[in-house]
C-alpha cells in the first residue's frame, strides 16, 4: 500500500516561561485507505498531533512527509495549497461559515482551488451533500440545521476537493448518540467506499475499537498501538 | 479574486446591524468633518470678501515710500548735510491724465481718481472733522464701497451735478443734519463752501460713516485750491489676487506709493494665518476622532471574525487571502460610509447655511452663517475615512491571519 503520511520524531513544544511539551517524539506511518483512531486522556497531546499532521501547526522538530513531500521547507503558501488539495478537516464543532448557505460552504474550498467550472462545483457540492443525506437543506444557513446535519455538512466540505486524507478532531464529541453513530458510519464509508484515509481523534472508546488502527496517546507519546479490526486493515491485507 | 470579493461582501451584508452601525459611524465622522471645514472655510472667505469688497484692491496715493532726495544732496554727494529744508513739492499726483491713460492701457479692472483733502463739516454750530473726497461719480461707481449702502437719497443724486454732498449716517447724526439740509465744508486752507446733503450712506465701517464726505471732484479741487489735482487713484481688479503684482508695477513706473489690499491689511491677514492653523487643527482633530471611531468599529468586526479566519485557513486559504478579504471589508464600509457622509455633510452644511440670526451691533441686517461649498473638503474627509477604515480592516486581519489557527480553534472548542 502507498504511504500517504510519514512522521519522524515529531516534537511540539509550546514556548512559554515554563515550556510545555505537547507532542514528544512521535513517529508513525499512515497508508492509503486506513481508518485510524487516536485516543488518550485529555491533554495528552492527541489534538496537537492532529494539527501538526494537518499543517495547521509547525513542529518544533522532526520531519513530516505528506504524499511523499517533505513539509519542512514549505512556505506558508505551499502549506495552504497542501491543505487545500491533500487534507480535509472535521472539527468537534462544525465550524461552518455562518453567513453562507450549506451549498456555498461546500463550494468555497472548490472555488479557492478553482479547478472546476462553476457549474461543476455546484454539481459536486450537491452530489456530496445529497449523498450525506442533506437533500432539501442545500440553501439553508448552518444555524437552521441540527448538530448532526451541520457535522455532515462539515464532512462534505472536507471532501470538497477530494483530498486523500481526512483529519477529524472529535467529530462526534458534541453530538448525541444517534447523530454520533450516523457521523461514524459516514467516516467509515469514506474509507470503505471512497478510498479515503481518515485519522480521527476520539474520546469514544467503543468507536475507536471499531476502527482499523488505534493509537493510544499518553503525555505526548504513543503508548500503544492496536489493530482491533484486523481483517479490514489494509496494512495487513498486503 | 471573485471568491475573495464575494466572501467580503457576504460578510458585510450578512451582518446587517453591525454593518449599519459601522457605516453610520463613518458617515457621521465624515459628515461632521465636512460641515466643520465648510463652516470654517466659509467664515474665512466671508471675512476676506468683506475686506476685499470694502477696500480698493490697489490704492495709489501721492505719498512716497522714502522722502525725495533734495537737490543739495545730489550736488554735494560726498558731504553729509544736516537740517536741509526740503524744497516744497507740488502736492498730488503730477500729470494725472497721463497716469490714468497709462493705467487704462494694462490694468485688468476698473479705477477711479479722486482728491482727498482734510477739512471740517459744520452744521448748526457743530463741527465734525472729515475727509472730503472729490470723486468722479461715473468712475467711482466702479470702485466705490458706498454705492449700494444708501439709507436715504442716492448716489445718482451726486452725479446730477451742483453743490451736493454725500455723508455717512453717523456723521449726520453727530451734526444733527438731515437729508436736504445744507452743510458748510471748511478746507484746510480756510476756504468755505456750502453743500446740500443728497444722500446718507451706511457701510458699517465707522471711520467711513463718521468721517467721509463725498463731493464732486471739481468741487473738492476748488475747495482745496488745487485745480485739476488728484491725489488718489483707487483700483478694483477683476482678480483681487493680482493686486500685489499690479501695485508693484504701478509703483515702479509712477513712483508713487501703490498699496495692494494685502499690504494694507497685513496684520489682519497675518491673524488669518493663525486662524487657519487653528481651523485646520480643529478639522484634523475631528477627522482624527472620527478616524479612531471608524478604526474601532471595523477592527471590532474583524476581531469577531478571528474564528472564521482560522476556519478558512484550515480549508486552505492563504494569509494574503485573509488580509485581502478584511481589507476589502474595511474599504467597502469606508466607501459606503464616506458616500453617506457626503450626504450628511452636505445636509449639515445646508442647514447651517440656513440658520439666520440678527446682528444688532452696527445695525447690520439679518445674517446667515457663511458656508463654503468646496468639493475638496469632501475628498479630504472621505480619503481620511477610507484610509482609517482600510487600516482598521487590514491590521487586525493581518494579525489574525498570522496567528496560529490552532489557538483560535482550541479557544472556540
Amino acid at each position: 500500500m502507498t504511504v500517504l503520511l510519514e512522521a519522524r520524531d515529531l516534537v511540539r513544544i509550546l514556548p512559554a516561561v515554563v515550556p510545555v511539551t505537547l507532542v514528544d517524539g512521535v513517529s508513525m506511518t499512515v497508508h492509503e485507505k486506513e481508518f485510524i483512531a487516536i485516543t488518550g486522556p485529555s491533554g495528552s497531546g492527541k489534538s496537537s498531533l492532529l494539527y501538526l499532521l494537518g499543517l495547521l501547526d509547525r513542529p518544533t522538530s522532526g520531519t513530516l512527509y505528506i504524499g511523499g513531500k517533505d513539509t519542512e521547507p514549505m512556505n506558508e503558501i505551499e502549506r495552504a495549497q497542501t491543505r487545500l488539495v491533500m487534507l480535509g478537516f472535521v472539527f468537534q464543532f462544525h465550524f461552518l461559515l455562518p453567513e453562507f448557505t450549506v451549498r456555498e460552504n461546500v463550494e468555497i474550498p472548490m472555488r479557492r482551488l478553482g479547478r472546476l467550472s462553476r457549474a461543476a462545483m455546484r454539481q459536486r457540492a450537491d452530489d456530496l451533500l445529497n449523498s450525506l443525506g442533506l437533500e432539501g437543506h442545500l440553501d439553508k444557513r448552518p444555524d437552521q440545521l441540527s448538530g448532526g446535519q451541520r457535522q455532515r455538512v462539515a464532512v462534505a466540505r472536507a471532501l470538497a476537493n477530494d483530498p486523500p486524507l481526512v483529519l477529524a478532531d472529535e467529530p462526534t464529541g458534541s453530538l448525541d448518540s444517534h447523530s454520533s453513530e450516523q457521523v461514524f458510519e459516514i467516516l467509515k464509508e469514506l474509507v470503505r467506499e471512497r478510498g479515503k484515509t481518515v485519522i480521527s481523534v476520539t474520546h469514544d472508546l467503543d468507536m475507536a475499537e471499531r476502527m482499523d488502527r488505534r493509537i493510544h496517546f499518553v503525555d505526548g507519546r504513543i503508548e500503544s498501538e492496536t489493530r482491533p479490526n484486523r481483517t479490514a486493515a489494509p496494512a495487513e491485507a498486503k | 479574486m471573485r471568491l475573495i470579493i464575494e466572501i467580503a461582501i457576504t460578510h458585510v451584508v450578512g451582518r446587517g446591524r453591525q454593518t449599519m452601525v459601522a457605516i453610520l459611524g463613518v458617515a457621521v465622522g465624515v459628515g461632521f468633518s465636512i460641515a466643520m471645514a465648510a463652516l470654517m472655510q466659509g467664515s474665512q472667505n466671508d471675512f476676506i470678501e468683506q475686506l476685499v469688497n470694502e477696500m480698493p484692491h490697489v490704492q495709489i496715493t501721492d505719498e512716497r515710500r522714502s522722502p525725495p532726495r533734495q537737490p543739495a544732496e545730489d550736488v554735494f554727494d560726498a558731504v553729509d548735510i544736516q537740517s536741509l529744508r526740503p524744497r516744497e513739492d507740488r502736492r498730488g499726483i503730477i500729470n494725472p491724465t497721463a497716469a490714468l491713460t497709462w493705467l487704462e492701457g494694462w490694468v485688468p479692472g476698473r479705477f477711479a481718481q479722486s482728491l482727498r483733502t482734510q477739512g471740517v463739516i459744520r452744521f448748526a454750530g457743530r463741527d465734525v472733522g472729515a475727509s472730503i473726497v472729490g470723486i468722479d461719480p461715473e468712475k467711482e461707481a466702479g470702485v466705490s464701497p458706498i454705492i449700494d449702502d444708501f439709507r436715504q437719497g442716492s448716489f445718482a443724486a451726486l452725479a446730477a451735478g451742483g453743490n451736493n454732498v454725500l455723508i455717512g449716517d453717523t456723521m449726520a447724526e453727530k451734526l444733527g443734519a438731515k437729508l436736504g439740509d445744507t452743510i458748510t465744508a471748511v478746507s484746510s486752507t480756510g476756504l468755505t463752501r456750502n453743500f446740500k446733503i443728497v444722500g446718507l450712506f451706511h457701510t458699517g465701517t465707522t471711520a467711513r460713516d463718521e468721517g467721509e464726505a463725498y463731493v464732486l471732484l471739481k468741487n473738492a479741487q476748488i475747495l482745496s485750491e488745487r485745480a485739476n489735482a488728484i491725489n488718489e487713484i483707487r483700483i478694483k481688479l477683476n482678480d483681487p489676487g493680482a493686486a500685489p503684482m499690479v501695485a508693484r508695477r504701478a509703483e515702479a513706473d509712477l513712483g508713487y506709493k501703490a498699496e495692494a489690499w494685502q499690504e494694507a491689511n497685513e496684520s489682519l491677514l497675518e491673524a488669518l494665518v493663525v486662524r487657519n492653523v487653528i481651523m485646520y487643527t480643529v478639522v484634523a482633530a475631528i477627522m482624527l476622532v472620527a478616524g479612531f471611531g471608524i478604526f474601532n468599529i471595523v477592527s471590532t468586526i474583524t476581531h469577531e471574525k478571528a474564528r472564521d479566519i482560522a476556519i478558512m485557513k484550515s480549508l486552505g486559504f492563504r494569509q494574503s487571502d485573509m488580509r485581502r478579504i478584511f481589507l476589502l471589508e474595511g474599504v467597502t464600509i469606508g466607501t459606503i460610509g464616506s458616500l453617506s457622509g457626503w450626504v450628511v455633510g452636505f445636509l449639515l452644511a445646508y442647514i447651517l447655511s440656513n440658520i439666520r440670526f440678527e446682528l444688532s451691533a452696527g445695525g447690520r441686517e439679518i445674517t446667515s452663517l457663511p458656508v463654503a461649498w468646496s468639493f475638496l473638503h469632501y475628498i479630504i474627509a472621505s480619503s481620511f475615512a477610507l484610509a482609517s477604515a482600510a487600516l482598521a480592516g487590514y491590521l487586525p486581519a493581518r494579525k489574525a491571519a498570522q496567528l496560529n489557527p490552532v489557538e483560535i480553534i482550541r479557544g472556540a472548542a
